[in-house]
């Protein structure tokens, strides 16, 4: 099978399973923190949760930027797993050269300033330091977690944590009650071999990484809202008509799509970018990008459905609220625009700004894998 | 909502080789360091010399037949070639509308006889349009325009109204005069249009100059009073010019020229927050104009793409000028925010006269080539509203 035919099938298969398991009923009890098992044993079975993983591996052997199209699809349906972040700690192995499994994934730290030692003990190793709001850790088969060496410098090591390791896990959850926990790691011991040193994968590509996942959900959280906007004002009359009929609204409905035809195009950016080397000036400027996106978008979204988006039991706020926490999380544009901007400035001062400006997205490397 | 796709902008090393020759030709053609303003009037300038030499690169009616002067390089390649000369700021106005829309209009619709005569002219950087689409009671609704052309016992037509906002009328050698010829039908609000090539030193035309609020002396009225026109003039057929004006109108509205319009004001903001390290304001600031462009680009590109692979990307067009007007209009209140600077077109100090023209034709930007009230309507259709 060709690639494009195995993406398409994959894509296909993704929308059907996400389209049979992610109903409001599955939404609301996963809110309630039950673990929805038939939704990720379904997209497990279906080769989804590997698609980034070799052939020999079991998986689909997708490149980064088809596995991340996945990953919107499943954020178009508010799917309640850990699929985006089993992605990117599959990103994670297969950049260590670790091996694969299955079971939900996830990666820490992702709070800025988070610090995680780890320690020679024995023939293993000892994991020290707590982690802030790791993705849906309580639910994870685990945690591929990125440690400094407190015997070699600081450097940067890669380790895979099972469930149960960890000495404490607190509850907490971002607006859309997607488990967001703080983890303890309190001396963990650990065998030697769930430890490498990663080549070229460090704490910023890390960081970019995330953005990108988080970027290419919140194009599909906005498709999904432009979606129901669409239908909602096709359908509910008001003064005699469909309220899409007037022109206010049409304008409005406008500006949201042109924000998510933006999220869109900051996704492929992002996508494109987190497989080749994570420059974080491209990423960095499709999370400003998206989360401007999210912010208008989900704006436009709420008031073109009036009070009824603004209940629980419409779904609109499903995609609303993770577009709310999406835009923060892996850095908002408190964090992104001014890194972006410094190198403008730099650029400018030495006449070259729109060489800077139109490279940014342009030099994609072959290199599947993340080389920072 | 097929209708709102962004196919993935294709990958061309071809355009980016093409890129780096553009840099180096303007370079040589204008230097680096910021130059003084164009006082001929509208952004970046109108300069035959200039635009002839452009045509002599090959660099004019890239994607057209060779047959017809044109060079057969792709849609991406041309979107490189205008984006080089919109950032550089580059003296383009003479050619542009020849180049974006005239040309590729008669390609598709004009006679054998119209292409021949023009075509080579244009893609030589030798022959100028001005568009005649908008008169003094018909704006954004177009199908009311009232100029009309009558058939003349014996052969021909004969021209009477008016068209107004008319940029470079007064140098221009043709217009694409959009006219009523027949009446509209009960069915169809949009029957009984056409379109005519128009040779600017026809008999009957006069061209009264209109001066806009940044002084520019550009902008016109041109009135046609008993002007005879052969019947060679008629582009396509006539009574169909609707829907050749809407292929045209797309051709107007999706370029980067729609977020590159204020690109020097951003340069010249750079330059004078980057001496030594921004301040974390500025670089915020920076940094979101910065971002917001390059998402642009990607969507611009993605449209070219479309272009080149045969489709009629109308809606996606309407969004990229939206967006692009809507953050461009937005950038003098970035400057005021980080600088203090008066306003002044000549002042010696750079940023003063690049933010003084800014403010002076940001009206401008979503008002020509559809209104943003427009724009949004067509992109409401698109979602299947109206």
């Amino acid at each position: 099978m060709s690639d494009d035919a195995l993406t398409r099938l994959l894509h296909d298969t993704a929308e059907r399973v996400l389209a049979d398991h992610c109903d409001r009923q599955v939404l609301a009890a996963a809110e309630e923190g039950a673990w929805p098992e038939p939704l990720w044993r379904a997209l497990e079975e279906s080769g989804l949760t590997l698609a980034l993983a070799p052939e020999a591996a079991g998986g689909a052997g997708l490149s980064v930027g088809d596995a991340l199209g996945l990953v919107g699809a499943a954020a178009r349906h508010a799917a309640p797993v850990p699929f985006g972040e089993t992605v990117f700690a599959t990103w994670l192995l297969l950049g260590a050269g670790m091996a694969t499994a299955p079971g939900p994934m996830t990666v820490a730290p992702v709070m800025r300033g988070d610090r995680l030692v780890l320690e020679r003990a024995g023939g293993g190793w000892r994991l020290t330091g707590t982690a802030r709001r790791v993705p849906w850790a309580r639910h994870a088969a685990r945690v591929v977690l990125l440690a400094e060496a407190a015997e070699d410098g600081g450097r940067p090591m890669l380790v895979v944590v099972p469930r149960g390791t960890a000495g404490e896990v607190r509850h907490g959850a971002n607006l859309a009650m997607e488990p967001r926990d703080d983890v303890r790691f309190d001396g963990t011991v650990l065998p030697a071999e769930a430890a490498v040193a990663p080549a070229g994968v460090g704490p910023a590509a890390m960081r970019a990484f995330g953005a990108a996942l988080r970027i290419v959900q919140i194009a599909g959280a906005l498709a999904r809202a432009l979606e129901l906007c669409v239908a909602y004002a096709q359908q509910r009359v008001q003064f005699g008509r469909p309220i899409g009929r007037f022109q206010a609204v049409q304008q409005n409905l406008a500006a949201l799509a042109s924000e998510a035809a933006a999220a869109a195009a900051a996704a492929g950016l992002a996508a494109e970018a987190a497989g080749a080397g994570c420059d974080p000036l491209a990423i960095g400027a499709a999370k400003g990008r998206a989360a401007e996106a999210a912010s208008t978008g989900a704006a436009i979204a709420h008031q073109v459905h009036g009070a009824i988006g603004f209940t629980w039991e419409y779904a609109l706020n499903f995609s609303t609220r993770r577009l709310w926490s999406w835009r923060d999380e892996f850095g908002n544009e408190a964090e992104w625009y001014p890194q972006l901007g410094a190198a403008m400035a730099a650029a400018a001062a030495e006449d070259r700004l729109w060489s800077a400006i139109s490279g940014i997205g342009m030099a994609a490397s072959p290199s599947p894998q993340g080389s920072r | 909502m097929d209708a709102l796709r962004f196919a993935p902008p294709p990958i061309s090393a071809e355009a980016e080789t093409l890129r780096q020759e553009v840099r180096a030709f303007l370079r040589e053609e204008l230097g680096t360091g910021p130059r003084p303003r164009d006082r001929s009037g509208t952004l970046g300038g109108f300069s035959p010399a200039f635009s002839r030499r452009l045509g002599a690169r090959g660099w004019l009616g890239m994607t057209w037949p060779k047959r017809y002067g044109g060079h057969e390089r792709s849609y991406l390649e041309r979107y490189v070639v205008l984006e080089e000369l919109l950032a550089a700021h580059a003296p383009i106005n003479a050619h542009n509308v020849a180049d974006r829309q005239s040309g590729p209009l008669l390609l598709r619709f004009g006679t054998e006889e119209q292409r021949q005569a023009v075509l080579p002219r244009i893609a030589a950087g030798e022959c100028y349009f001005c568009i005649g689409m908008s008169e003094p009671d018909a704006g954004s609704d177009l199908a009311g325009v009232r100029t009309r052309a009558v058939p003349v016992p014996g052969g021909g037509w004969r021209v009477n109204g008016t068209k107004i906002w008319t940029s470079y009328a007064e140098r221009c050698h043709y217009m694409i005069l959009f006219c009523r010829t027949g009446e509209r039908t009960e069915q169809d609000r949009h029957a009984g249009f056409t379109q005519f090539l128009v040779d600017m030193k026809t008999p009957g035309i006069r061209i009264n100059p209109i001066r806009n609020i940044a002084g520019d002396r550009n902008f016109n009225e041109v009135v046609f009073e008993d002007v005879h026109l052969p019947d060679s003039a008629v582009i396509g057929t006539p009574g169909n010019a609707w829907r050749q004006l809407t292929s045209e109108l797309a051709l107007e509205r999706s370029g980067p020229d729609r977020f590159l319009a204020a690109f020097k004001l951003f340069v010249t903001l750079a330059r004078a927050v980057g001496r030594g390290e921004p301040s974390e304001r500025a670089a915020m600031a920076l940094g979101r104009h910065a971002a917001n462009m390059v998402v642009l680009r990607r969507m611009s590109r993605s449209v070219a793409g479309m272009l080149q692979a045969g489709e009629d990307p109308v809606v996606q067009g309407a969004m990229v000028k939206d967006l692009g007007t809507t953050l461009e209009q937005g950038l003098p209140d970035v400057v005021r925010q980080l600088l203090a600077v008066e306003p002044d077109l000549d002042s010696d100090e750079e940023i003063a006269s690049a933010i003084a023209e800014i403010i002076l034709h940001a009206p401008s930007f979503s008002i020509r080539g559809g209104t943003r009230e427009i724009l949004r309507n067509g992109i409401a259709r698109g979602l299947g509203l109206r």
